[in-house]
């Protein structure tokens, strides 16, 4: 073209056009840059050759490695239940308390339950089983299902009005005063009665109008004495723990509502020797023991009884 | 001169079509929002009855004083000069959305609303996505490419008025998908999720964008068409393609806001990410690149370094990247002869994308001093270093090993946010600073120091962003693949939230300073709008004055 020139700074002609000031120089590609697409278009063509790449009519090229990602996964899963079996066999044939007894298999049980808590459990229970409103604490001695290992294993197995089956006794705490079984004044005096039940302070007055409103309507559950009962998951309420707070708001609004918690059955997701371990793991966290528990089922036991909250 | 004078009392034809479908869409959307039994549609229903009053007002106005008649002789500029301001306005919005969402994840316990849903993450995080992308980076797109094309066409734009409708039109789709997000309504597609209305909507819009630009290169005045138009032109077509398809749903009912893909499971998955990834290059790479190759040599005043590089790289540029998209579903039920080839073109891209850079560095040569003396030049040049970075930073995640680690973790955050706030976003400044004092006739910005402050904060700021990201990326990927010699995950996935928490600030605090950088930037914007210039050479614009003073 006519009006090409030269660049003055790269000694390079120019185009001819021009837009708006702008020109253009006709610099060659550069060759390194060249070099490289052709490295990376070459790198690929010996990559489809090796790999799975080219789809067909019926089918794809699988690639002269043989390589193919199901095979892969397959594989590795199998390597790690191979992994987890070398263990796991051991937790099958032990019984729980064999296990806590013995350093070695105790060490491994609290390894594999930590994992699974920190992915499964600690949604709910947080991330050190401390809980929170709603969901109970696992670290410190009040168990609403019983604080034994196997109450534990038993709990985690079947979960908590999830419907399963093997269920123990569970009751639903009705909404006494959302289904007008009670009125308000009625649920104000109750309320003043459960915080002389657990010891603090309480309106003399309301708590004298409550005792025959507490003997027909809570008795049944929670007991003569309000000490709940472990057999069913009927909480203590002459403790100081509390699963839906502790204040007069809180416990009259679990009066009127009737909150019922749910756990789901972990039995379809994991392993009896992994909720073994679960187990294991959760006792420890909680801090060992708790024998009583255990021991005695149905709490018409005095004050100490380890249930509700 | 009789017969000039009656064709002039006439209202023209492009403003009298626009009034029309004003007012028919008024009255339809005034239909739509008395029948429809749907809240979420009522919504949108109402505020597209405002918009279309509003348009249908102003159009009335605007023939009855004979302003929409456009003069052939003078570039349309009025709708550009609206669009910068825009584009300053939505940078703004959208990186306190972004800023906003940083701190929920920085400080969950303070910036949680548990009675304001709408400002909660799940919807803010589209919102601020939404916001930079197509309504900031949009905006700089629509008035670049209109200030680009009149210019390297000689020609001004086509259709009369219906630049100012592409203008009005974007802006209502981008309400209109905000306010969605915020009160609830959304497909579920990353980057796609508006609902079926609004993306119609945007498709009538984005038809008359298309028209426009190639009615301009239709009557341009130049032998040839410039590179930037060839980008821009990909750009305009592509995106066209990518919504239409990505987009295909059905609706519950016509007057209901909710619908159904009409695709299911892995197919639906491998079109949401063609049209993902195809975003990343047709939104955020190559119109960017069409800003570069006017404004950087224009700026510089060199000529563009190679003509045959800006060929090679345009066509293998867009050849390839389309095939790029199936890199983003790793490991997963995509058939592995598809990630086989989602991952091979990504490498193969890797030459195509860094061609626009080279082009980009080397028009600087012989204009390198001016790095030191114009911060808007630095500017670019820190732009481009990030599209080289981060196009080198994609071909390398997209490689199967590396993106078992860098997959769903932060290191993926730190590459988008180096390539859209190093990148697209400095890049956009920049034309931005070349722009205002063009548009608005004046000799230069109001304050230069001010220019220098931006660059400093912001650049500091998209370091301390990415640094952050790869270091939490990185470790996040390490805490979810680590396994106890018993075969069992090492780390609760909490347990590899709680670790990222230091970086998560670091991350906010960077976002904060790119965001004051953008502040700081409005209001050097305003400041030499308001300056005393040389107005007199500028005719009143051809429409209504640009949102007053929307900019700070």
């Amino acid at each position: 073209m006519s009006d090409r020139e030269r660049d003055d700074h790269s000694g390079t002609e120019t185009t001819g056009h021009q837009w708006d000031g702008i020109k253009e120089l006709d610099t060659p590609l550069p060759r390194w840059w060249l070099w490289m697409f052709y490295g990376c278009i070459a790198w690929s063509v010996v990559y489809w050759v090796l790999m799975p790449a080219w789809p067909g009519i019926t089918g794809y090229t699988h690639g002269m490695l043989g390589k193919s990602d199901r095979a892969a996964v397959s594989g590795e899963l199998a390597s790690l239940e191979a992994l987890r079996g070398h263990g796991l066999v051991k937790l099958k044939s032990a019984s729980l308390e064999q296990i806590e007894a013995d350093p070695q298999l105790q060490a491994y049980a609290l390894q594999v339950g930590q994992s699974v808590f920190g992915d499964n459990c600690a949604t709910c229970h947080g991330s050190g089983g401390a809980g929170g409103k709603g969901y109970p604490n696992l670290r410190d001695d009040v168990w609403l299902w019983g604080g034994s290992l196997e109450d534990i294993r038993h709990t985690i197995q079947v979960g908590v009005r999830s419907g399963h089956a093997k269920a123990r006794g569970e009751t639903v705490m009705p909404a006494f005063g959302r289904e007008r079984m009670l009125n308000t004044g009625q649920i104000s005096d109750l309320t003043e009665y459960v915080v002389a039940l657990s010891h603090r302070k309480a309106d003399g007055a309301a708590v004298a109008r409550a005792r025959q409103t507490f003997a027909d309507q809570c008795a049944a559950c929670h007991g003569p004495a309000g000490t709940g009962d472990v057999a069913r998951g009927i909480p203590n309420l002459t403790d100081a723990e509390w699963l839906y707070g502790s204040s007069r708001e809180a416990i009259t609004d679990q009066i009127m509502n009737g909150r019922n918690g749910v756990m789901p059955t972990w039995e379809a997701r994991f392993s009896p020797e992994t909720i073994k371990a679960l187990a294991v793991y959760v006792h420890a966290n909680a801090g060992g023991d708790v024998g009583p528990a255990a021991a005695a089922p149905v709490a018409a036991a005095p004050s100490p009884a380890p249930a509700g909250r | 001169m009789t017969e000039a004078q009656a064709r002039s009392d006439e209202a023209p034809f492009d403003a009298v079509v626009l009034y029309t479908f004003t007012g028919v869409a008024a009255l339809l959307s005034l239909l739509a929002t008395a029948f429809t039994k749907d809240p979420s549609f009522r919504f949108a229903g109402w505020t597209m009855l405002v918009a279309f009053l509003a348009g249908f007002l102003a159009l009335s106005v605007g023939m009855a004083s004979g302003r929409l008649r456009s003069d052939p002789t003078r570039y349309a500029d009025g709708v550009i000069r609206a669009g910068v301001i825009a584009t300053m306005f939505w940078a703004v919005a959208g990186l306190t959305a972004g800023v906003l969402a940083a701190a929920q994840l920085s400080w969950p316990g303070i910036f949680y609303f548990p009675d304001a849903p709408w400002l909660n993450f799940g919807r803010l995080r589209p919102l601020h996505t939404s916001a930079v992308i197509f309504a900031f980076g949009g905006n700089a797109l629509i008035c670049t490419s209109f200030y680009v094309v009149q210019r390297t066409c000689k020609a001004r734009l086509a259709g009369g008025v219906a630049p100012w409708f592409v203008f009005w039109g974007y802006q209502l789709f981008i309400v209109l998908a905000a306010t969605g997000y915020l009160a609830g309504i959304t497909q579920s597609k990353e980057y796609a999720e508006p609902e079926w209305y609004v993306d119609l909507w945007l498709t009538i819009v984005w038809v008359a964008y298309l028209l426009v630009f190639l009615g301009t290169i239709w009557k341009r005045k130049e032998p040839h068409i410039y590179v930037a138009n060839w980008f821009y032109l990909a750009f305009i077509v592509t995106i066209a393609i990518l919504h239409l398809v990505n987009n295909a749903a059905l609706p519950v009912g016509l007057l209901e806001a909710k619908s159904y893909s009409l695709y299911a499971g892995v197919q639906d998955a491998l079109i949401q990410w063609w049209y993902g990834h195809n975003a990343v290059a047709f939104f955020l790479t190559v119109p960017f690149l069409a800003m570069m190759y006017y404004f950087v040599p224009k700026r510089a005043e060199r000529p563009v370094y190679s003509y045959r590089l800006s060929i090679v790289h345009f066509w293998s540029l867009i050849f390839i990247y389309i095939w790029a998209g199936p890199h983003h579903l790793h490991y997963t039920a995509l058939p592995q002869w598809a990630q086989t080839l989602g991952m091979t073109f990504s490498i193969m891209l890797w030459m195509p994308s860094w061609g626009g850079m080279i082009n980009g560095f080397m028009t600087l040569s012989g204009a390198w001093d001016k790095v030191r003396t114009d911060p808007v030049i630095r500017m670019m040049v820190v732009a481009m270093a990030f599209y080289g970075m981060a196009t080198f930073e994609g071909p390398l995640m997209s490689i199967r090993a590396v993106n078992a680690l860098s997959h769903y973790t932060d290191w993926t955050v730190g590459h988008v946010h180096s390539g859209a706030l190093g990148w697209n976003g400095f890049i956009t400044f920049a034309c931005v600073y070349c722009l205002v004092p063009w548009l608005w006739k004046k000799e230069r910005m109001w304050s230069s120091a001010l220019i220098e402050w931006h660059f400093w904060i912001a650049t500091t700021g998209i370091l301390l962003y990415i640094s952050s990201m790869w270091v939490s990326g990185v470790m996040e990927g390490l805490m979810w693949r680590e396994y106890t010699p018993q075969g069992y995950l090492a780390n609760a996935f909490v347990e590899t939230v709680a670790a990222k928490h230091i970086p998560n600030i670091i991350r906010t605090l960077g976002g904060l300073m790119f965001l004051s950088g953008a502040l700081i930037m409005s209001y050097n914007v305003w400041r030499t709008i308001r300056m005393p210039g040389d107005v007199k050479a500028e005719l009143p614009a051809a429409a209504p004055a640009p949102l007053p003073a929307a900019a700070e």
